[in-house]
C-alpha cells in the first residue's frame, strides 16, 4: 500500500511515477542538462518552449510539492504508513538540586576556567548574569540540567531510526514548565558528537524564543558553545516593566507570556541544527494562565488537555531512508513528509471536551495555514477559538476558521471536541507553497485536499470539562500602550540581492557589527518593507511588538473551499492588509509575517535588560545567510532610522 | 455505512487518474524497514549527493579530479565566477584574497580555494591563469575550468543553480553571492555572503576547524 503525504493511499504505479521523478532531475541534474537545446533533444521542451508535462520535470517549474515530487528540490521521501504512531508528548523537564549538577558550582560570572579533560573553558558564556544585580536570587531556586545528545528516535515505523541530535534524548526535547516569580537557571550542556551525519554543526547556542530575557542567556546566535563545554542560561520569569515601566506592581502583568519554545541559534548552523532535532517547548504560567482549569482564566488543564504541537517538514533520503538536509540551497528549503512533535503523520486520541492546543511551526521554511478537517465533509468549515497569538493570550478569544503560521509563530487554540464525539478529524494544512524559494502563492487548497498532519480520534472516555467556554469570550490580558510619540522610526528592507545574497537594509549580518542602539524603555516604531516575490517571517528578540499596520490575515479568498472568509470578519486578507489590526492580530506578538512586497509597521519598548539581541528572518535557511541584525539595547540610543 | 464509504470510493474514482492501479495493486504491504540500504556516513551523504568525482583542469595546467583531488580530507572553500566577469567576481576574490591572508594567521591546516568557472567555454586554463595573476592570487587557491557538462554539473550540484529553468537559463550566476565552505572529512558545510567583510568571512570559516587546528584558542572569544 502506497501514500502520499497527505495521508491519501495511491497506487503503486503513482509512487512510482514520483519516484521516478525524483530520479529523473537527478539524471538531468547528472547530465548537466538545463539549456534549451538540451531540453529539446531530449523531448523535454515543446517547440513552444514549455517544458513537456512530465511530472519528472515539474520539480524545475511551478511544481506541487503535495505530491513529493517536484517543487521540493531534490525532495521524494520513501513512502511511509500515516496514522500508525501515537502523537508524542514531551516529558516535562524535572528540575535537580544545584547540588546535583555536573561540573563546577554556578557562578555569576561564567567560569573560564579551562577544564583539563577538554582544553576548552568549563562554560561557553562571555558575560556576567544581569538578574543577580537586580535582586534575583543566585543560584536561582530552581535548577535543571539539560544535555544535548545525539538519540536514535523512531520517526516512522516505515523509516530506520533517525540518528537526530536532542535535548535529554528526545526531540522535541522536555517541556520546561515555568511559573512568574520563579526564576530558574538551566545547565545546558553540550555533549554533541562531531559526527554529524551529513548535516550539522556540534556548536550550538539555544535561544527561548519569545523570552524577555537577559542578553547573556537569550541564545545569542554568537553566543555558541562547544561540545564539552556548558552554559548556564539564567531565565527570570520575569514580566515586562519590572525594572523599568512598572516597577510598583514587578512589572506589567498584560505582558504576560504563556506559549514559549527554545531552539538551536547557532549562527550559521541553525538551520541544520534545528532540522536535526533541537528544540522543545517552555511554558510560562501565572495567577491567571494557571495551567488548572478550575482557577485562574479556567483554560483546559495542563498536561492533559493542555498540549503543545511542535510542526515540521522534513525530507528522507529514498534510498537510505534517512533524513536528508539540503546544504546548499540557501532560498528555502521545504519537506514533503509532515511531523508532529517529531513523528511523522501521529494519530492523537481526545476525550469529548474542550483542549488547549499550542501550535508551533518549527519550519526551516514552510508557512502553513492549519484548519481542522473533517474528511467525511471535507469543505464544512470546521471552526474553533484561537486564544493566544505567539506566545501570548488575546484579549479575548476569537473565532476562526483556520490558524496561519509562518516559521515560529504559535497560536494556542481551544477546540471543543464534545461536538465531534466518535469522529475521527485532521489538523489540515491546506496552504498552498509550492516550492522553498518565495512563499505561499497565498491560495489555499479545498477541504481534505492539503497535508494532513495530524489525525485525532475523538473516542476517549467522557470526563469533567471545567474549563471556561471561549464562546462567553472570557477577557484576558488587555494590550500594554503603545500610543504616544515613538522616540525613534526606523525602517527595515528585507530583500536578496540579484547574486543571491539575503539582507537587510543592504547590509549583511556579522556578530560584531552593532547596527543601531536602542535606548532603554523608549518607544520604537518599526517598519518591515518586504522585497518583490518573497515572504519572510521576522522575529525580534527580548520584547513583543503591537502590529500597528499591516498585519497579515488568513490566506485564502472569500471565495475559497466555501468557507467565505468575509463571514470571519475583515482581518482575513492576504494581501494590501494595509488597515490597522483586528481580531487575532489585536496582539503581542514576536513574530510577524511579512508577505511580498508588504509593509508592516510595529511598535515596543525595549526594557529591563541591557545588550545584544538580533532581529531576523525565521526563514531559518534566510537567518542563516546573513538576513539577521544585531541591535544592542543601552542606557543611551542612536536615531538611526535606516540601520 | 456501507453507502457512505462506497461514495466515498466513488468520489476517489473519479478523482484518481490512476485508480486501476490502486484497485489491482498487488502489493498491500507497507515497505519494510529493512529494505532501505544501509546509511552512509556523513561524508559519503555528502560526497554522493553533492560532490560529483568530475575532470577539472586548474589555472596551471593541471588535471585534477573535483572531489578525490580537491575537496577529499580538506578544509575548503568554493565560489564560482568567470574571467571577464567585472563587478561581483572581482569583489569576491579581493574579499577571498584578504579572508585567505586571515586564515593563514589563524588556522594551522591549510584552508584550500577553488574558483569554478561558469564559462568553460571561454575560460581556458591560460585565461584563468591571467586571471589569477591581474588577483595576485596566491598558493592554494586553484581557479578550475574543464568540459562544460562538467562545470555545469558541478553548478548545479553545489545549489547554484536557480529552480526555475527559464530564469536559471537567463543567468547562471544568480546564487553565485554565496561561497560554499566546509570540513570534507567532518562533512561541516555551510555558506557565506561573497560580499561579506573578509574578517567575517574567516570568521565564519573558522567555524568549521575543530579548535586544535586554531592557533589561538584560549583568544577567540565567540560573539
Amino acid at each position: 500500500m502506497y501514500f502520499n503525504s497527505r495521508g491519501e493511499k495511491v497506487s503503486r504505479a503513482r509512487w512510482k511515477e514520483m519516484y521516478n521523478a525524483f530520479q529523473n532531475r537527478q539524471e538531468l541534474i547528472k547530465a548537466g542538462l538545463t539549456s534549451r537545446r538540451d531540453l529539446l533533444r531530449m523531448g523535454l521542451l515543446t517547440s513552444t518552449g514549455m517544458l513537456v508535462a512530465k511530472s519528472g520535470l515539474s520539480s524545475w517549474g511551478g511544481g506541487d510539492c503535495r505530491y513529493g515530487s517536484s517543487g521540493c528540490g531534490t525532495c521524494a521521501s520513501p513512502v511511509t504508513t500515516p496514522w500508525t504512531l501515537p502523537m508524542p508528548i514531551p516529558p516535562v523537564k524535572q528540575a535537580i538540586p544545584v547540588s546535583s549538577l555536573t561540573g563546577p558550582a554556578p557562578s555569576v560570572n561564567p567560569n573560564t576556567t579551562v577544564n583539563p579533560a577538554t582544553g576548552l573553558p568549563y562554560e561557553g558564556r562571555t558575560r556576567a548574569n544581569q538578574a543577580p544585580a537586580l535582586g534575583f536570587p543566585f543560584p536561582a531556586g530552581v535548577v535543571y540540567q539539560v544535555t544535548q545528545q545525539q538519540a536514535q528516535i523512531n520517526v516512522s515505523n516505515d523509516l530506520p531510526l533517525q540518528n537526530l541530535w536532542t535535548f535529554d534524548g528526545s526531540s522535541p526535547g522536555p517541556t520546561y514548565v515555568a511559573h512568574y516569580g520563579t526564576p530558574i537557571m538551566v545547565r545546558n550542556i553540550n555533549n554533541l558528537p562531531s559526527n554529524n551525519g551529513g548535516f550539522g554543526l556540534n556548536s550550538v547556542s539555544t535561544h527561548l524564543h519569545n523570552g524577555h530575557t537577559p542578553s547573556e542567556s537569550d541564545g545569542f546566535p554568537c553566543d555558541f558553545f562547544a561540545a564539552g563545554q556548558y552554559y548556564d542560561q539564567y531565565y527570570p520569569n520575569a514580566l515586562a516593566g519590572f525594572n523599568s515601566t512598572h516597577i510598583a506592581t514587578n512589572g506589567d502583568i498584560n505582558e504576560s507570556l504563556s506559549m514559549l519554545w527554545y531552539h538551536d541559534h547557532r549562527e550559521n548552523f541553525t538551520s541544520q541544527n534545528v532540522y536535526k532535532g533541537l528544540l522543545g517547548f517552555y511554558l510560562l504560567f501565572n495567577q491567571y494562565d494557571t495551567g488548572d482549569e478550575t482557577t485562574g482564566f479556567r483554560l483546559p488543564s495542563f498536561p492533559n488537555y493542555d498540549i503543545p504541537m511542535a510542526f515540521a517538514d522534513r525530507c528522507f533520503d529514498p534510498s537510505t531512508g534517512v533524513m536528508a538536509f539540503d546544504t546548499f540551497n540557501t532560498d528555502g528549503i521545504l519537506g514533503d513528509k509532515f511531523m508532529v512533535n517529531g513523528v511523522i503523520q501521529p494519530v492523537l486520541h481526545v476525550s469529548p471536551r474542550r483542549y488547549r492546543f499550542r501550535w508551533l511551526n518549527t519550519g526551516p521554511s514552510r508557512f502553513l495555514q492549519v484548519y481542522v478537517t473533517d474528511l467525511t465533509s471535507p469543505s464544512t468549515p470546521q471552526p474553533f477559538y484561537q486564544v493566544s497569538n505567539d506566545g501570548n493570550l488575546l484579549p479575548l478569544p476569537v473565532q476562526v476558521p483556520a490558524v496561519a503560521l509562518g516559521v515560529a509563530e504559535r497560536a494556542d487554540v481551544v477546540i471543543d471536541f464534545s461536538q465531534y464525539a466518535g469522529k475521527t478529524l485532521y489538523l489540515e494544512n491546506r496552504l498552498n507553497q509550492t516550492n522553498g524559494q518565495g512563499g505561499p502563492s497565498g491560495s489555499v487548497v479545498s477541504g481534505g485536499q492539503g497535508f494532513l498532519m495530524l489525525r485525532i480520534v475523538v473516542d476517549g472516555p467522557v470526563v469533567a470539562d471545567n474549563s471556561v467556554n471561549p464562546a462567553t469570550l472570557p477577557a484576558y490580558y488587555a494590550l500594554p500602550s503603545v500610543s504616544g510619540s515613538p522616540s525613534v522610526s526606523r525602517s527595515f528592507n528585507f530583500d536578496q540581492t540579484r547574486d543571491g545574497q539575503w539582507q537587510i537594509n543592504g547590509k549583511l549580518f556579522d556578530c560584531n557589527t552593532v547596527r543601531f542602539k536602542i535606548k532603554q524603555n523608549s518607544l520604537e516604531e518599526w517598519t518591515f518593507n518586504g522585497g518583490f516575490g518573497w515572504s519572510h517571517p521576522i522575529h525580534v528578540h527580548l520584547e513583543e511588538f503591537q502590529i500597528t499596520q499591516g498585519a497579515p490575515g488568513l490566506y485564502g479568498s472569500s471565495s475559497d473551499d466555501n468557507n467565505d472568509y468575509s463571514r470571519w470578519g475583515n482581518q482575513y486578507c492576504w494581501s494590501g492588509c494595509s488597515g490597522s489590526s483586528t481580531g487575532v492580530n489585536l496582539a503581542r506578538k514576536d513574530v510577524v509575517r511579512l508577505i511580498p512586497s508588504g509593509n508592516v509597521k510595529v511598535r515596543m519598548r525595549f526594557r529591563d535588560w541591557l545588550g545584544r539581541y538580533p532581529m531576523h528572518c525565521h526563514n531559518v535557511i534566510h537567518e542563516d545567510h546573513a538576513m539577521m541584525l544585531r541591535f544592542d539595547v543601552a542606557t543611551t540610543g542612536d536615531t538611526n532610522s535606516n540601520p | 455505512m456501507i453507502n457512505r464509504s462506497r461514495r466515498q470510493l466513488l468520489t476517489g474514482l473519479a478523482l484518481l487518474p490512476f485508480a486501476g492501479s490502486v484497485m489491482g495493486s498487488p502489493d498491500e504491504h507497507p515497505a519494510p524497514r529493512h529494505s532501505f540500504a544501509p546509511p552512509d556516513s556523513g561524508r559519503e551523504v555528502m560526497r554522493k549527493r553533492f560532490f560529483p568525482n568530475v575532470p577539472l583542469v586548474t589555472h596551471e595546467g593541471t588535471h585534477v579530479r573535483f572531489y578525490d583531488d580537491l575537496l577529499k580530507d580538506k578544509l575548503v572553500v568554493l565560489n564560482l565566477m568567470y574571467a571577464d566577469c567585472t563587478t561581483l567576481c572581482p569583489m569576491i576574490t579581493a574579499n577571498l584574497l584578504a579572508a585567505q591572508k586571515i586564515l593563514d594567521r589563524r588556522v594551522r591546516q591549510d584552508v584550500f580555494f577553488y574558483s569554478l568557472t561558469i564559462k568553460p567555454r571561454e575560460d581556458t586554463p591560460e585565461k584563468l591563469r591571467e586571471y589569477a595573476a591581474r588577483h595576485h592570487v596566491r598558493a592554494k587557491w586553484l581557479f578550475l575550468t574543464g568540459q562544460p557538462e562538467d562545470l555545469e554539473e558541478l553548478r548545479l550540484r553545489l545549489g547554484y543553480a536557480d529552480p526555475n529553468p527559464v530564469k536559471d537559463r537567463k543567468d547562471k550566476a544568480l546564487h553565485s553571492g554565496m561561497l560554499r565552505y566546509g570540513n570534507e572529512p567532518l562533512s561541516q558545510w555551510s555558506s557565506i555572503q561573497g560580499s561579506a567583510n573578509p574578517e567575517w568571512i574567516a570568521e565564519e570559516i573558522t567555524y568549521v576547524v575543530p579548535a586544535t587546528g586554531l592557533r589561538h584558542t584560549a583568544g577567540k572569544a565567540p560573539g
